[in-house]
């Protein structure tokens, strides 16, 4: 191994290495250019940046003023200071919060499990059920399509707030069946989870139906079925194979709508979680805790968004490179 | 938060004609929004009562005949609150929306017929706005501006504009490649001309109907934002501050919440049908 | 046609194959098809019968209804079709009220079907070994012996290293290969009959010829074999009996020989004549052509030297990538006024950037082409910009080549900058006159032309500017036959009455050779072989030229020495091999 190690020269790393390490320098640009925009949108945003660190919640006495001023050499040029928090970032620290008296990353650290949690269940459940539903309602007749097609459109046009306080007044409120607040035990998951769950399994199952319906217009499906494949077997081999194929790109429009979601479905259900923390941190105006989500958040969408990159071309082997003929 | 407007990116979605879309399907989201927009002008002609007028006597009291949605925790009547709330809630919606096409085409049209390098440039720019989530960037500029309706307006404006800057790109740069644009240029039509003739009106089609859906999304944002208690501020109210302020008399006092979180879903339904029916319109 | 000798032919067909054999595999009479929504039926009495070992062809152009025909025989019209029948039989059995389970024991086992290409016919995302597996199940190969009988199967249908192909999928596969593992598979559960729908249409002509003959081949093994094309020289070679179909309903029918020999329908006639014949096209002069502005060129030598060029290429280079293939390598050639010079290859030859090239729409890495005697390709877009006019492009596709919301006036209208409403309007209309069609479709929206329609449209622009120089790049292959003669014809007599030069690029040799009157052979970026038109059809002198020439198919008594006989010749290994190119088109290496 070392023996070929040394006589290939550099260049011969493998394409796909080559392209993964591309693909994360890129994804670190935008990371390194979210930050950059967030550092300066602080600092140049209108208003005393020192009161802007400190918050309105917290008391701004001089000595406080001169502890952060001295804490984040305030004095220094602008650019100096934009070096030491890339620095700082390198190093794994996210700064300060002066209203919770708190090192940011031990707040996020300990609220970022319940979000986890509660992403993971509403993405599977949404996966769920909009594949069921697209499957079960693909190429059906007009009154089974139209009545598919009426419940997606609610559900995307239902706010996840609002679809929470559904569920909440009728099966916390009414029926006593499921616990209205916290987050302990798999019951006090259920329902926030289907009001994060129900608006993107909406959208999910309008994709996949669309795709389920042009995929058996295509010509390897018809030559399938000349075979004699029977539309069930047709469905399962082959076209729901390519309709899951865009899910993939969508990956990072489902992060986004779940983070975003969960902003306000745990403030619904008064959840523990990152959205909370982020909530409450516009809310007080904590901007430091503010730009480390930001910062946190867009380096999710880059690992997301490489690894859709990176898993394509493993199902799709059109983008294979390299094909020999 | 943008789940409307994701479904624009899928082509397949022009080429389905949909089973909703007949034409009693097609006029009934008009008809709402007109409507609506009545409501939004005329508030006085739809209101029973005044909506800051307070009556503690009549607090938390259930739809019925005095007050068709009941009233809240201080006696002030829901339904008058829910006609006033129209014109803050669609304001700032339509405000963002301006905001955002205008921002988004701007930047979309000169990425899309500009240079290589100028184009790079702004997508990459672009790229870094698409890095957050919507409701972060709108949380981001929430968190500089501080909350209020014209901020919250601006916020979510900002956060549309690189999906409509994305969107004019793209539909500028496959217009500027089409067979049609090099038939043009092989007749010796100068580029600027071409641009003026063929891609303003390939783009603004598209855009405008992405904008309609995308009107609903500015909705669910801004309702989103003022339930987490950023929105207008006090004793003004749109819709989501009406939800924020019901959430705490869920268990006694449900239509608090639940009429005001309706009122968004049926406008958002409206233009999202009406979105969609341009698009069908626009392929066929 | 009444429905009485219809159906006396269809007995008439189905006496001859009772004579040889124990009856057909599939025979219907009075097939009716309709689609909710439209108001005259897909299909409209269609009576035929095929027998084992024997060939029965649908012939038509778009929309004439026949693979509707061929898919209803298999239960795969559609789930909003309705079809009846008065009979409708398959290996025997009265398959009129055949629901789907039926229906599936049919498919695959009785009948199987070849599609037109297969990158789209097969599954994209699972290997062609994966596609044929599946139908060898289906035609009940138990577990353990499919892989044997896939590669059985492979290497039936001619495809080398059976091993290793059915691991790759079907983008990984030349034209030629995948179309096999398509037919492998079609052929997987061993049907005797076999629906071929417009099996070979994707194809390069070379590779067609092999698929033909591999065609040939089962049906000589004894499969009958219902062949669906638009194209009646493919027909020929395979075809017992023939089949008319226009607008749903049979024109003509009968024995192949005696249909394209002695058609007796108007419409069977207009389609063979309008076959580019490969026969020299009655010309009144072959060269050299009038010059625009020169009064009497009869009285000039007739010298084709002498007529100044007006547009010359010099060792032009291009590829697309810095250490890419070159798509372009070291081409030259000549266009003298009036005259058209016929540029053919097959796809990845290098033809169609040649065209960009010459149109100043792409810049060569190396060598020049000059317009007039003056350079033209070295020119900054700024100052060619004033001389377009001269030189137009006519494309393959003349609906991606107009906006889609203009009308065809605004279309046309482009061309004419600087004109009053009144004046461009009065131009517009005399343009549309000149390439043969009414001033009533000036309001039309290219939606609403037809392909024939599109195409003049896109040609009545080209001449607004009076070009001396018309560069076409494919401009009929996207049309029905019909129309394709109607086009060409119009070319041909813009060059004649106008003196305009026409660089004409193209696959299709028959075109070529109705045409022009010197061709260049392109392949792999290079010109192989160069010369008069004639010169090239009756001598050519490079062997690539020859096979180019040999793959042609002929009607019966098209006359020509040459002709692809498709019975004998099936090589593999002859086939061409794909390699991606760079710019997105198929580079295609031809090994002799």
């Amino acid at each position: 191994m070392s023996d070929r190690a040394r006589r290939m020269p550099r260049r011969h790393v493998p394409p796909w290495a080559r392209f993964v390490a591309r693909r994360l320098a890129a994804g670190l640009v935008v990371v390194w250019g979210t930050l950059t925009v967030t550092f300066f949108a602080l600092h140049l945003a209108p208003g005393d940046i020192v009161d802007g660190l400190i918050g309105p919640g917290a008391a701004a006495t001089p000595a406080l003023r001169d502890q952060v001023i001295a804490e984040n050499g305030l004095d220094d040029p602008l650019l100096v200071q934009y070096g030491r928090e890339l620095a700082q970032l390198a190093s794994g620290g996210l700064g300060w919060s002066y209203q919770l008296n708190e090192p940011i990353e031990r707040l996020l650290g300990s609220q970022l499990g319940p979000t986890v949690e509660l992403a993971v269940s509403a993405l599977v459940t949404a996966l769920v059920l909009a594949v069921l539903a697209a499957v079960l309602t693909a190429g059906r007749g007009r009154a089974v399509r139209g009545a598919a097609g009426l419940a997606e459109l609610l559900m995307v046009s239902m706010p996840s707030f609002w679809l929470g306080i559904i569920l909440l007044t009728v099966f916390s409120y009414r029926l006593h069946a499921l616990p209205s607040i916290g987050a302990d035990g798999p019951a006090a998951l259920v329902l926030p989870t289907l009001a994060l769950a129900l608006p993107l399994a909406g959208v999910l199952a309008q994709v996949i139906r669309q795709e389920l319906e042009s995929a058996d217009g295509r010509p390897f499906v018809l030559t399938a079925r000349s075979r004699g494949l029977g539309a069930t077997a047709v469905l399962l081999r082959h076209t729901l194979r390519h309709a899951l194929l865009p899910l993939t790109t969508l990956a990072g429009f489902v992060l986004g709508s779940l983070f975003g979601g969960a902003v306000l479905v745990e403030n619904i259900f008064t959840r523990p979680g990152l959205g909370r923390v982020l909530a409450n941190a516009v809310g007080s105006r904590d901007l430091p805790v503010v730009s480390a989500l930001v910062v946190i958040s867009s380096a999710a969408f880059v690992v997301i968004n490489t690894l859709v990159d990176v898993l394509h071309p493993l199902i799709d082997p059109r983008l294979r490179e390299g094909g020999t003929a | 938060m943008s789940t409307v407007t994701a479904l624009l990116d899928r082509p397949a979605a022009a080429t389905r004609r949909g089973t909703l879309l007949r034409s009693p399907a097609r006029l009934a989201p008009l008809v709402l929004l007109a409507a609506v927009a009545l409501v939004l002008v005329f508030p006085g002609v739809f209101a029973t009562h005044a909506p800051e007028a307070t009556d503690v006597a009549a607090a938390l009291r259930p739809p019925g005949a005095g007050h068709w949605l009941g009233t809240d925790q201080l006696g002030r009547d829901v339904w008058s609150r829910l006609v006033h709330g129209t014109r803050l809630s669609l304001l700032i919606a339509v405000g963002a929306t301006l905001i955002g096409v205008g921002g988004g085409a701007l930047l979309g049209l000169v990425a899309g017929c500009g240079g290589r390098h100028v184009d790079f440039a702004l997508m990459r720019v672009v790229d870094v706005l698409l890095g957050f989530p919507e409701l972060l960037l709108a949380l981001l500029v929430v968190a500089l501006l501080g909350g209020g309706t014209v901020n919250v307006a601006i916020a979510i404006g900002i956060a549309g504009v690189p999906n409509y800057a994305r969107l004019v790109r793209g539909q500028a740069r496959l217009v500027l490649r089409s067979e049609y644009v090099e038939a043009a240029r092989v007749l010796g039509v100068p580029v600027w001309r071409s641009v003026l003739r063929h891609v303003l009106p390939n783009v603004g089609g598209p855009l405008v109907v992405l904008a309609s859906i995308g009107l609903g999304s500015a909705i669910i944002s801004g309702s989103g934002l003022s339930v987490l208690g950023l929105g207008p501020v006090p004793p003004e109210a749109d819709w989501g501050s009406m939800v924020a302020d019901g959430k705490d008399f869920l268990q006694t006092a449900w239509w608090i919440s639940i009429a005001p979180g309706l009122a968004v879903s049926v406008v958002v339904v409206c233009t999202t049908l009406i979105g969609r029916s341009m698009q069908l319109r626009a392929v066929r | 046609m009444t429905t009485t000798t219809e159906a006396t032919a269809a007995q008439a067909t189905a006496g001859d194959a009772g004579a040889t054999v124990p009856g057909p595999l599939v025979r219907v009479e009075g097939l009716r098809v309709s689609f909710p929504g439209s108001p005259r039926p897909a299909v409209d009495g269609v009576s035929l019968a095929v027998g084992p070992g024997e060939c029965v062809a649908l012939v038509g152009e778009s929309g004439s209804g026949k693979s509707v025909t061929s898919r209803s025989l298999i239960g795969l019209a559609g789930t909003r079709a309705r079809v009846s029948a008065r009979t409708l039989e398959v290996a025997g059995a009265d398959a009129a009220g055949f629901g789907e389970r039926q229906w599936r024991a049919v498919r695959g086992r009785r009948i199987a079907v070849v599609f037109q290409d297969a990158l789209t016919a097969l599954d994209p995302l699972r290997t062609v070994g994966a596609e044929i597996a599946e139908a060898a199940r289906l035609g009940g190969t138990a577990g353990p012996d499919v892989d044997a009988r896939v590669v059985e199967l492979l290497t039936a249908v001619g495809v080398p290293e059976p091993e290793a192909r059915r691991t790759q999928h079907p983008h990984q596969l030349s034209g030629g290969l995948r179309q096999r593992a398509l037919i492998a598979s079609a052929l997987a559960a061993d049907a005797p009959l076999l629906i071929a729908d417009e099996p070979t249409t994707a194809l390069d002509a070379i590779v067609q010829a092999q698929i033909l003959a591999l065609l040939g081949r089962l049906k000589a093994e004894g499969r009958g074999l219902l062949l669906v094309s638009h194209d009646l020289a493919v027909v020929a070679q395979l075809a017992d009996r023939v089949l008319v179909l226009r607008r749903g309903e049979v024109v003509e029918s009968g024995p192949v020989g005696r249909v394209l020999s002695a058609p007796e329908h108007p419409y069977t006639r207009m389609l063979l004549d309008a076959v580019p014949s490969g026969r020299p096209p009655a010309r009144p002069a072959q060269a050299p052509r009038k010059a625009p502005g020169s009064e009497a060129p009869d009285t000039e030598a007739p010298d084709t030297e002498d007529v100044a060029p007006v547009l010359t290429g010099r060792g032009l280079v291009k590829s697309f990538a810095p250490d890419g293939p070159r798509a372009l390598d070291g081409v030259g050639f000549t266009l003298r006024a009036g005259e058209a010079l016929g540029v053919v290859g097959e796809s990845g030859s290098g033809k169609s950037t040649l065209a960009r090239v010459a149109m100043g729409l792409s810049r060569p890495d190396a060598g020049e082409v000059l317009l007039h005697g003056r350079p033209w390709s070295a020119l900054p877009e700024r100052r060619r910009r004033a001389e377009r006019p001269a030189i137009q492009f006519v494309q393959q596709d003349p609906y991606a080549s107009a906006d889609p919301r203009f009308t065809v006036a605004r279309i046309i209208g482009e061309a004419l900058p600087g004109l009053r409403r009144a004046e461009r309007a009065r131009r517009c209309a005399e343009l549309l006159d000149q390439v043969g069609l009414p001033a009533e479709l000036l309001s039309r929206r290219p939606h609403q032309l037809s392909g024939g329609q599109r195409q003049r449209v896109a040609i009545a622009r080209a001449l607004a500017g009076r070009p001396q120089v018309l560069v076409c790049d494919e401009p009929v292959s996207a049309l029905d036959v019909s129309v394709q003669a109607q086009v060409l014809e119009l070319l041909d007599r813009l060059r004649r009455e106008r003196g305009i030069a026409l660089l004409f690029i193209t696959h299709d040799l028959a075109v070529v050779r109705q045409v022009a009157d010197r061709v260049l052979i392109m392949r792999g970026g290079s010109v192989v072989e160069e010369g008069e038109t004639e010169r090239i059809f009756e001598a050519p002198a490079h062997p690539y030229t020859r096979a180019l020439l040999d793959a042609v198919l002929r009607l019966p008594g098209a006359g020509g020495a040459r002709g692809a006989d498709v019975t004998g010749r099936d090589d593999p290994e002859q086939d061409t091999e794909h390699v991606a190119g760079q710019d997105g088109e198929h580079v295609t290496k031809w090994e002799t």
